[in-house]
């Protein structure tokens, strides 16, 4: 009598279900869609072809990429081509009545940083952006996931998009994670394990007291970086603490209670298969710091760098050498005291007040190291008026960070915040390769806090020796 | 459903057989980033991104000047059209220009054990054909492009098969739908609205869901 018992992301697959064809192409519903910059040549390719918005109803803009993290003006950004990506945005929504988060407005930041924060992305929606991190609204029991341009126009012309279903991959994280680690240090723990490619073809979903105990901000971390791992989304089961992250938001529905009862039919029914299953130690898992130019190549902050001899084949011993020479690096050499020149603190993976309160408790009564530029670049104007309704930016001041606006920023250098060839920098962000913080840059990946402990001690350091009062 | 009322309006080159010399990068993970570098993003698609393919990774970082030992850089893999690389090519970033800086380079195939799940789709949908073959073939075939530069390979996309340099056949899979679309070089938006009535009556099931 009873039901097979389905996945959380088989629930929602089947409630977006416009048709399924006999080769199995299904087409889907898309409850959000949101788009920034990179929308251009969608918008380009619907005008071409004489097409509007479906539903610019749930579509959202939002300026990110190109936003410029000196300065709120237009006028101010030097590149033309920069500002006019961000105007072009800006007219595109206007034009076709689409409802846009403006530069200099009180919603503006990251979009995968507002769509949470504005209440947006919600339990068992379906959230497309074109933009590989929307994995990151997954936090929320959504199904989200990044799509390519053609798809943004195929998206933005008919409120739907064609998908094969993808398989499902449970990864469970059991036990308490150990003070001074953090949703980033999992998720990069959960990278070195499975590897880059290790999800590809798969959505997965995070289970495990580990990960339940997360707040918020933190799974919204974890989830983000699901595609570093090759997943093509990420989610986690809503609970008492998503619907209490999204009482109240800007764009939380309406009848609350109905769609509390929606959503409490979520999560992955008991006995539901998924068709892969990892499972990782918690409590093991400890700061972590990327040596490499793939997010799997990370290791614990007590680890040394490894040698060639470590690879397994040919390809990868050849690879490995060309990483070490692109990263500055030698085998056996210690990631701790590794000196960084650079520190980034923001991007959609680690800019939410709760990093930010991370990297403050790191940073207060401490300077920022002789020589080492360190940023913090919050996430979206809300953050930064909450940072600031705390203190943070005095703290972050008062030890030698800049204190700058909203934006994508250093995380991939679009609009100009970029690191000399050669310099090292300790980043919050989420992709470490070869160039990506601009030509020559050395990225490594960590946490706020472990970042906040690069920059006050000038080189790579254990931050669990810091928040003990050690220096 | 009826194929024939969604032709029109079609954005894309079709692909069907291509035989042609390949050149290998026979790495793992390279990214959509080391493919086309962020800054040139900006750029609409109607200039050639051809010349912003592995702009950083084709140069010598310390001058500035083209490395003559990076494979795309080396005369004797000038004509090639197929590109075989290391598990998860194009991983990373959505960025659809790494597909357009491929294709402007004249790529029209990319061969690996694995692909960034974005990339090959967003390939599919421009006329760039991802082809995933096992990592050992994969592994065969750079051997062979390596050994005699400007050998043919054949892809076939209406065989589902690769003919390497040797002559030893592979055989591959691709999302039938997809693989329709690219062999007319027809893009799905028409066939989409062609769907119209079954959107809307969707719409009308699923009433005001999940608007606010
Ligand atoms: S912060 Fe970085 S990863 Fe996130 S959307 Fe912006 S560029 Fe992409």
């Amino acid at each position: 009598m009873s039901e097979a018992p389905r996945t959380m992301f088989e629930k929602i697959w089947e409630r977006h279900r416009v048709l399924e064809r006999e080769d199995g192409q299904t087409l889907l519903y898309v409850d959000r869609h949101l788009v920034h910059e990179g929308g251009a040549a969608a918008f380009a390719a619907l005008r071409r072809r004489g097409l509007k918005p479906r539903a610019p109803d749930r579509i959202f803009t939002v300026p990110d990429h190109y936003a410029p993290t000196d300065s709120r003006r237009l006028d101010d950004i030097r590149d033309p081509r920069h500002r006019e990506m961000i105007e072009l945005l800006a007219s595109n929504a206007k034009e076709h009545g689409i409802r846009h988060f403006g530069l200099g407005g009180p919603e503006q930041g990251i979009v995968h940083v507002i769509g949470p924060e504005l209440g947006l992305s919600q339990p068992g929606m379906l959230i497309v952006c074109g933009d590989s991190h929307t994995s990151t609204h997954g936090a929320l029991g959504a199904l989200a996931f990044g799509i390519g341009s053609t798809e943004v126009a195929h998206v933005l012309a008919t409120q739907t998009l064609w998908q094969r279903k993808p398989k499902t991959m449970r990864i469970t994280v059991e036990g308490r994670l150990g003070e001074g680690v953090s949703a980033k240090d999992v998720i990069l723990a959960i990278i070195a394990r499975i590897g880059a490619a290790g999800a590809t073809g798969h959505v997965i979903e995070y289970a495990g007291s580990a990960i339940t105990g997360l707040s918020m901000e933190g799974r919204l971390t974890l989830c983000n970086m699901s595609i570093e791992a090759g997943g093509r989304a990420g989610m986690v089961a809503p609970d008492e603490v998503a619907f209490v992250y999204l009482a109240g938001r800007t764009y939380a529905p309406e009848d609350w209670e109905a769609a509390l009862s929606r959503w409490r039919a979520l999560p992955s029914d008991p006995g539901a298969v998924f068709d892969a299953e990892v499972t990782l130690d918690g409590g093991a898992i400890e700061p972590m710091v990327t040596w490499g130019n793939s997010p799997e190549e990370a290791l614990p902050i007590g680890g040394t760098v490894p040698g060639p001899e470590a690879a397994a084949d040919a390809e990868r011993r050849e690879t490995m050498a060309r990483t070490l020479d692109y990263m500055g690096l030698a085998p056996g050499m210690p990631l701790e005291g590794l000196a960084v020149d650079r520190v980034f603190i923001g991007s959609c993976t680690n800019s939410r007040i709760e990093d930010l309160r991370a990297a403050a408790a790191v940073a207060r009564g401490r300077r920022v190291a002789e020589g080492v530029e360190a940023w913090v670049v919050a996430g979206s104007e809300a953050v930064k008026r909450q940072a600031e309704a705390e203190g943070l930016h005095e703290v972050f001041r008062g030890a030698g960070f800049a204190w700058r606006e909203p934006g994508c920023s250093m995380c991939v250098g679009m609009n100009g915040d970029i690191a000399r060839p050669g310099s090292r920098v300790a980043s919050t962000s989420n992709r470490n390769f070869m160039g990506r913080q601009g030509p020559g840059a050395r990225t490594h990946l960590v946490s706020p806090a472990m970042a906040a402990a690069a920059a006050v001690s000038g080189h790579f350091t254990d931050v669990r020796r810091l928040l003990a009062g050690g220096g | 459903m009826c194929d024939g009322c969604w032709r029109g309006a079609a954005e894309m080159e079709a692909f069907t057989r291509l035989t042609s010399a390949a050149v290998a990068l026979p790495r793992p993970n390279i990214d959509t980033d080391q493919i086309i570098p962020a800054r040139f993003l900006s750029r609409p698609r109607e200039v050639d991104h051809g010349e912003f393919l592995f702009h950083d990774a084709r140069r010598v970082p310390a001058t500035g000047e083209q490395d003559p030992d990076f494979p795309l850089n080396r005369e004797e893999f000038g004509a090639a059209r197929i590109i075989v690389a290391g598990r998860n090519f194009a991983c990373g970033s959505s960025r659809e220009s790494a597909v357009w800086a491929l294709f402007d380079a004249g790529f029209r195939c990319a061969i690996a054990p694995s692909f960034g799940d974005i990339f090959r789709t967003n390939g599919m949908k421009n006329g760039l054909l991802p082809v995933v073959l096992p990592a050992e073939a994969v592994a065969a075939l750079i051997g062979q492009v390596e050994a005699a530069p400007g050998a043919e390979v054949t892809v076939d996309l209406q065989a589902l098969e690769v003919t390497f340099p040797d002559g030893s056949v592979h055989g591959f899979e691709v999302d039938p739908f997809a693989r329709h679309c690219l062999l007319e070089g027809l893009d799905e938006i028409g066939l989409t609205l062609s769907l119209e009535d079954e959107i809307a009556a969707f719409e009308r099931r699923y009433g005001r869901e999940n608007t606010r």
